[in-house]
């Protein structure tokens, strides 16, 4: 992730964290605000209550009704949208940079304004199953995906998905949003992020006139968040469904967080990841598509931002009558021989050229760096940690790349997914 | 508080700097020196469109294989060399041309230049990768061939442009692509790679005495033109019909669409308006967004703009929603269009629409390779360095006059082509 040193963080008196990324090639600025919780902090039995609060967020607030905020972005020529993950829940404006402060007003008014009516509520509830009916009820491989969470997750949240359960979204009301909202939407438990054609004191003077208003309550919200026992059984999950007429493999393995990781553990798997299957030079993308010629796509990755155990994924995509199991055995077998051969060093260096590459990349984009920023610090990393990440990546060495796939690679933490189309009727 | 005024906003890549090399390639470049890396973005006119009769899927094949080896390089010792400077090309193609990109730190600017000159001049299409990339695109097809929306939007366009090349599908079908051999794209190749149909843009940190070497270093030699099916314009079918494709998917996903005015046409940016107001922007504050999503709950996205090709122009647009409202959401749509069509735009409307075009044209030039591409995009649409002004001016000086008789043309009877995927109940 970028280091630039002219990123900036501080903190206001209420507890708000604030980070400024100054951009000054376009008069524009990213404006977000990034809650630390996400679906993994739903109550029990209210799926998808992170999601639809953030759903309800745009409904208006006693100072502004319903469409004022959306209305005076749209007018302004900004855009804006909202997501929700796992760990974090965030909003955001892009406009032209002299429109920052009314931003700011409009975002702290609704992070304690809010107001929500029953005759809002239920509308909004029936967009959010039109949104699950859309990207999961249709989508035969999106189902199997959260089944797969389903089944690695076996007792931690991560297993829930981030827009809930269907039975359990129908259910849903005013009071649940509401009591959400009061016990996560404070300043303790914000962060600011600001990138753009701004500097760092007028940022912090827009913020205190705006979110600096706002009362502190003392402390964050704290995240309890039950822990996943360890694994110990491999797990298969398939999904066959008429629909599906090119089958795929995946397979999901339990793997420590950039923040639950011991010391350069985390890039360790990145750089991993990217060996085994960043792209056509990697291990299994080599064996499989161009080898052996029995996928046309393999690849590996690391989803190291996350505030618990996270996740290494495997994929591929069979060539026509390849079966799910010599794919299995396939990819098995190209991790033994990589923990058997060792690290080519050549192919070591490319790894980190790419990775550190990527940093320089992102500082092309104002709107990548705060989301860089934003999901590293709402899932427990510091501003140094984020700075130090090009030369932690530098100082990944092949034995610390063994043993992470040594201990994590390890099919008892993981879950295999095949998706298939029907299965034929087997005579009795 | 009251709402803030919106200023029109400089943008970066109004500082363009039209250059013609030594060898006479044209291009235009922003310089920028504040990351040192450089994103050149490129098209040659002439895409999917050009795909021979039978064969459809040969320009998208013969796209996907440029970056699949070149010159001395087989597809492993490219794509590796690609790789130890994190240098990025890849190619696409659309139904009106073929494009490609490159994305480099500058100090790694003459490999990059020297592997994308062999890429664009020399790709061997060596037998291994043609048949690896016709077995990926196939996969493709195969993993979207029930997807409700990959599945609408194949039915809507198959059933607007009727036996017209924008019709057919550009990745192909599972019938196509084993017909396409190499004797094919090699052919195509030589007809759509050429220095005539090449359109540049460039920017970084690079000034344009370099640029302009780099440029004729990559692009100098290729032939200067190639032969070019002619295109008809393309007609517009299906208008006042529906087409359902049964699936067993709780969701009607629906497209529609009808004929628009074309990119040249002097009420253009009349119609981006109006089919922003109906259902643009970032989706918020649209007419469809409020009636559809925000009052009845019917959908979570609704959407609609206008689209123009070199031979056809249209409005689309498409939601989804549950199986058992699929009847109301289209009546609410039709009936929003009808409205339009007959009562134009509220004042209001109007007003806010301009604003928020003209003042969200800077978020399109806030990355390098944005910037780039919309350099490209401006000169393949055949305009000018001054667009780039002119197109907001074109906006702010819109009339209600203007935006009401257009409306009457976009809009007409509000008849329009529609395809749904599932299982819509009442119609």
């Amino acid at each position: 992730m970028a280091g630039s040193p002219a990123i900036v963080d501080f903190r206001l008196d209420n507890g708000l964290s604030v980070v400024v990324i100054p951009d000054h090639r376009a008069p524009v600025v990213t404006h977000m605000v990034w809650y630390r919780n996400g679906s993994a902090d739903d109550p029990p039995g209210k799926s998808g209550i992170a999601h639809f609060l953030e759903h309800l967020m745009f409904k208006g607030t006693q100072a502004h009704p319903q469409g004022q905020f959306s209305d005076v972005v749209a007018e302004l020529g900004g855009q804006e949208n909202a997501f929700t993950g796992n760990d974090y829940t965030a909003y955001f404006q892009r406009v032209a940079k002299e429109h920052l402060g009314v931003m700011m007003e409009f975002e702290a008014d609704r992070m304690t304004g809010l107001v929500l009516t029953d005759e809002i509520v239920a509308p909004e509830r029936d967009v959010v199953m039109e949104e699950r009916r859309m990207h999961c009820d249709a989508d035969p491989g999106a189902q199997l995906n959260e089944a797969v969470q389903a089944a690695l997750y076996t007792h931690h949240p991560y297993g829930v998905p981030i827009i809930g359960w269907s039975h359990e979204i129908e259910g849903l009301n005013r009071v649940d949003a509401l009591a959400y909202y009061h016990r996560f939407y404070t300043p303790e438990n914000a962060i600011l992020i600001v990138a753009g054609d701004v500097e760092a004191e007028e940022v912090r003077a827009l913020a205190e006139a705006s979110y600096g208003k706002i009362k502190p309550r003392g402390e964050p919200p704290q995240r309890n968040r039950p822990q996943e026992p360890a694994a110990v059984a491999r797990r298969l999950v398939t999904l066959n469904d008429e629909k599906v007429e090119q089958p795929s493999w995946q397979r999901c393995y339990i793997a420590p967080s950039s923040r639950t990781a011991e010391p350069g553990e985390a890039e360790a798997l990145e750089v991993l990841a990217h060996l085994l299957g960043g792209g056509q030079t990697s291990l299994l993308y080599r064996s499989l598509v161009l080898d052996q010629k029995i996928a046309v796509v393999a690849g590996a990755h690391y989803m190291g931002t996350a505030l618990d155990e996270t996740r290494f994924f495997l994929y591929a995509m069979p060539n026509p009558g390849v079966t799910m199991e010599a794919l299995d055995t396939a990819i098995d077998r190209v991790i033994a021989k990589f923990i058997a051969d060792g690290v080519d060093a050549a192919a070591l260096e490319r790894a980190k050229t790419r990775l550190v590459a990527d940093a320089i990349y992102a500082q092309d984009s104002q709107a990548m760096l705060a989301r860089w920023y934003g999901s590293a610090l709402a899932t427990g990393l510091s501003m140094e940690d984020i700075r130090q990440w090009p030369a932690r990546i530098e100082a990944v060495d092949p034995t610390a790349i063994l043993a992470a796939a040594t201990q994590h690679l390890d099919r008892r933490k993981a879950v295999t997914g095949h998706l298939l189309p029907l299965e034929e009727p087997v005579a009795a | 508080m009251n709402a803030p005024i919106a200023k029109p906003t400089a943008t970066r890549a109004v500082n363009v700097q039209q250059i013609e090399t030594p060898r006479g390639v044209k291009a235009w470049l922003v310089e920028d020196y504040a990351v040192p890396l450089l994103s050149l973005e490129f098209a040659f006119k002439g895409g999917s469109a050009q795909d021979p009769p039978g064969k459809p899927g040969a320009a998208t094949m013969l796209a996907a294989l440029l970056d699949e080896g070149a010159g001395p390089l087989d597809s492993q010792a490219f794509q590796q060399a690609l790789d130890e400077k994190a240098i990025e090309i890849s190619f696409n193609c659309d139904r009106d041309y073929v494009g490609g990109r490159m994305r480099t730190l500058i100090r790694n600017v003459e490999r990059a230049s020297e592997l994308l000159r062999l890429a664009v001049n020399e790709p061997r299409f060596d037998e291994a990768p043609i048949t690896r990339v016709r077995e990926q695109l196939s996969a493709g097809l195969r993993n979207e061939a029930n997807d409700p929306g990959s599945l609408a939007g194949r039915t809507w366009r198959a059933r607007s442009f009727p036996g017209h090349p924008y019709g057919a599908p550009p990745n192909g079908t599972l019938e196509s692509l084993p017909k396409i051999e190499r004797a094919d794209l090699v052919a195509l190749g030589r007809n759509l790679i050429t220095r005539g149909a090449l359109h540049i843009g460039i920017v970084g940190a690079i000034d344009a005495a370099r640029a302009a070497k780099l440029i004729d270093a990559v692009f100098a030699d290729l032939p200067a033109s190639g032969v070019l099916a002619d295109v008809a314009e393309a007609p517009f079918g299906g208008i006042g019909t529906i087409e359902t494709i049964d699936l067993d998917v709780p969701q009607s996903t629906i497209r529609f669409g009808r004929p628009s005015l074309a990119r040249h046409d002097p009420d253009y940016m009349a119609s981006v308006l109006l089919a922003h107001i109906l259902g643009g922007g970032t989706g918020l504050s649209s007419r469809l967004f409020r009636e559809v999503r925000e009052k009845r709950g019917l959908a979570y996205s609704v959407s609609t703009s206008v689209s123009t090709l070199d031979h056809a122009s249209f409005l689309h647009g498409g939601t989804s929603t549950k199986n058992e409202r699929a009847k109301e959401s289209l009546d609410v749509i039709a009936a929003e269009i009808l409205d339009l069509s007959r009562n134009g735009p509220t004042e209001e409307e109007l007003d806010k629409g301009k604003k928020y075009l003209i003042g969200s044209y800077p978020l399109r030039f806030d990355t390098s390779a944005k910037i780039a591409g919309q350099l490209v995009h401006i000169q393949m649409d055949g305009f000018g360095p001054e667009w780039l002004v002119e197109r907001n001016r074109l906006i702010e000086a819109v009339t209600m006059a203007d935006a009401r008789r257009i409306a009457k043309v976009l809009f007409g009877d509000g008849a329009v082509s529609v395809a749904i995927v599932g299982r819509p109940v009442g119609l």
